[in-house]
């Protein structure tokens, strides 16, 4: 149902401009970050060079040179995609089973996967490390996979299951009677239908892989490091080299930002197209 | 064929019982209506025999298989929702072929079905439509399309004329019955409409708090109810039930004669009465007759034509051969 909402004197203007110092608000610190990269680790620190300097592509440079860019970016992607693979595939089915066939238990269980997110993550540091060094699994992408989807599957399971939840059951019912399978039923009526829902979270569910920090920089040293081990790399103990730095964060952002930008549409789409009433 | 039986089935969610254990049979080819008061357990009932619900206990057969463990999809049972459960992301073409394309059937025979049910449900104007440009009647006919391609050895509805406005539901219910008498496959149709019932109904089994009350044809039902529950519940405008001294002269606990079994006069009669409301339909006129000293209200159904002012005095005769007789426990004396 559309809500027409009679425009106030506010809508019609405090809105728009509200939008705007909340928008600008948010992306100064980019907007910052990114000028910096592009100005020498001198410059960065003076005020009087922060909007007017003379740009330079040193910091990139040494980046992709000294710092093997490359390997750190590809070791991003290939975990992230991984993982938010891995997450959907285990947690769509999940998901699904909890809106459409719930138990006594579901909601405990719902409420259970994320009460696993309120253990501080430092609490289980030296097992962790422990474990995996002594299976053999530390540094590996394998082990940052599955680090990354354990992580992320209770918020993903969470929003699927919401998303499902829209989903009215009659039309799932009416699926089972016209004679599709388990799997026929996900394929054919589940995806499409939440196909927004599910974008949106896997969209979501690559940024926090791409943007975690804690385990990544924790269980890699090399073979598997991620993004977030290379800034993390460039905190110097000599001081902060902002140039550099910036320049290293803002090739960090840049692809999820670009993704964000493409996958808007997808996100905005819409559930359901009035088949029920 | 299509014959449904239901042995000591019955239903609990939680601790609660809403179907007690219950036996049923419907034959091959009839259609029969479950009619109740809302949340009396027919949808559950139907969509126990779907495989949608499992049971508590009890055995369904379908054609003297017994069904009670297979999934809704190997029952071969259609089912048309109230609430129509179209695949809103599938052209209309593509929602009447999904059972057939589910059974990986040939797409030449596909097409030939969908054109078929398609052209019948007057719907070949719109198979590359999607349902949310459709109107509700032409989802309803969809939904029907999709269950009819299948070919299915019964039909289930539930309720699924009470979304659609009260002209289309006339209109719909003399399609869904003529489809009957044209294909003669069993069907089983909910409703908690006893007009819908008794228009379309082979058979109807009454149902209360998951209890059948009774079974019967329509008229069986208008003429002999069991008890004063079905009496009350069959037929339009409801029958006047009443206990006390007048009952007793009936040799009867509770005495019912419907609104259409009185004979009014305006000058003598058993009763005096004095007119309340007056329902003018232009073919009849409900008249609430108040004052009577049987109960509150008494309705009447008389000849249009005849006009009545309210506060009138009035006099009803209720035709004896058409008076029905039930017992302190409300089932009915013969
Ligand atoms: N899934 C369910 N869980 C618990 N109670 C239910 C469920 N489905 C139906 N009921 C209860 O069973 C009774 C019968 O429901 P239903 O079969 O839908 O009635 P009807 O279709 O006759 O209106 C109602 O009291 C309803 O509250
Ligand atoms: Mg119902």
């Amino acid at each position: 149902m559309a809500h027409v909402v009679k425009p106030s004197k506010f809508g019609a203007f405090g809105r728009p401009v509200l939008a705007w110092v909340v928008g600008l608000l948010f992306f100064f610190p980019i907007f910052w970050m990114v000028l910096t990269s592009f100005k020498t680790d001198a410059d960065a620190v003076k005020p009087e060079y922060l909007l007017f300097f003379k740009p330079t592509l040193e910091n990139y440079l040494n980046m992709t040179q000294n710092y093997d860019y490359w390997r750190f970016a590809s070791n991003s992607v290939i975990t992230s995609v991984f993982a938010t693979i891995f997450t959907l595939f285990v947690g769509i089915p999940a998901a699904y089973a909890m809106a459409f066939n719930p138990s006594r238990a579901t909601k405990d269980i719902l409420i259970w996967m994320l009460s696993t997110k309120m253990l501080p993550a430092a609490a289980v540091l030296y097992p962790m490390t422990f474990l995996t060094k002594s299976m053999g699994l530390y540094d590996t992408h394998f082990l940052i996979i599955i680090v990354l989807s354990l992580i992320n599957l209770p918020i993903v399971v969470w929003m699927l299951f919401t998303y499902f939840k829209e989903i009215p059951k009659d039309i799932i019912e009416a699926s089972q009677m016209d004679g599709v399978n388990t799997w026929g039923e996900i394929k054919e009526i589940l995806i499409p239908l939440a196909w927004g829902g599910i974008v949106s979270t896997a969209l979501l569910c690559f940024i926090f892989c791409w943007n975690e920090a804690y385990w990544t920089v924790r269980l890699t040293t090399t073979d598997a490091a991620t993004l977030s081990k290379l800034i993390e790399g460039n905190r110097a103990p000599e001081g902060l080299f902002f140039g550099r730095l910036s320049a290293v964060s803002t090739a960090a952002v840049g692809p999820i930002v670009v993704l964000g930008w493409f996958c808007q549409k997808q996100l905005v789409k819409g559930l359901t197209f009035g088949a029920v009433k | 064929m299509g014959r449904i039986v239901l042995d000591k089935v019955s239903k609990s969610f939680d601790k609660i019982q809403v179907i007690p254990p219950l036996d049923l049979t419907i034959e091959d080819g009839e259609f029969t209506v479950f009619v109740g008061p809302s949340g009396c357990g027919k949808s559950t009932l139907l969509r126990m025999i779907a495989g949608l619900e499992d049971l508590s206990a009890g055995t369904i057969f379908v054609d003297n298989e017994d069904v009670t463990q297979i999934s809704p999809s190997k029952r071969g049972l259609a089912m048309v929702f109230q609430s129509y459960a179209l695949y809103p992301h599938m052209t209309v073409r593509k929602n009447i072929a999904f059972p057939l394309r589910m059974k990986k059937m040939d797409q030449v025979e596909i097409d030939k079905r969908v054109e078929a049910a398609a052209k019948s449900l007057n719907l070949s104007d719109y198979l590359e439509r999607k349902p949310g440009q459709l109107s509700g009647g032409q989802r309803q006919r969809v939904a029907i399309g999709r269950a009819i391609v299948r070919d299915p050895l019964a039909f289930l509805f539930d309720e699924p004329l009470s979304n659609l406005d009260a002209a289309l539901r006339v209109g719909m219910r003399l399609e869904i019955a003529e489809m009957h008498k044209r294909m003669n496959t069993t069907m089983i149709y909910v409703t908690h409409d006893q007009v819908e019932a008794m228009t379309m109904a082979d058979k109807i089994v009454v149902l209360r708090a998951g209890i059948i009350e009774q079974i019967g044809s329509p008229l069986n039902l208008y003429h002999k109810p069991k008890n004063i529950f079905v009496a009350g519940f069959i037929g339009s405008p409801k029958m006047n039930i009443f206990s006390g001294p007048t009952a007793e002269k009936f040799n009867a606990y509770y005495v019912g004669i419907r609104p259409e079994h009185t004979t009014v006069s305006m000058s003598e009669g058993s009763w005096k009465g004095r007119v309340g409301v007056a329902e003018h339909l232009g073919s009849d006129t409900f008249i609430h007759v108040h004052d009577t000293g049987l109960q509150d209200v008494i309705t009447v159904r008389i000849n249009g034509d005849i006009s009545v002012k309210n506060g009138d005095a009035i006099f009803l005769t209720p035709q004896i051969e058409q008076i029905h007789k039930f017992d302190a426990q409300g089932l009915r004396i013969e």
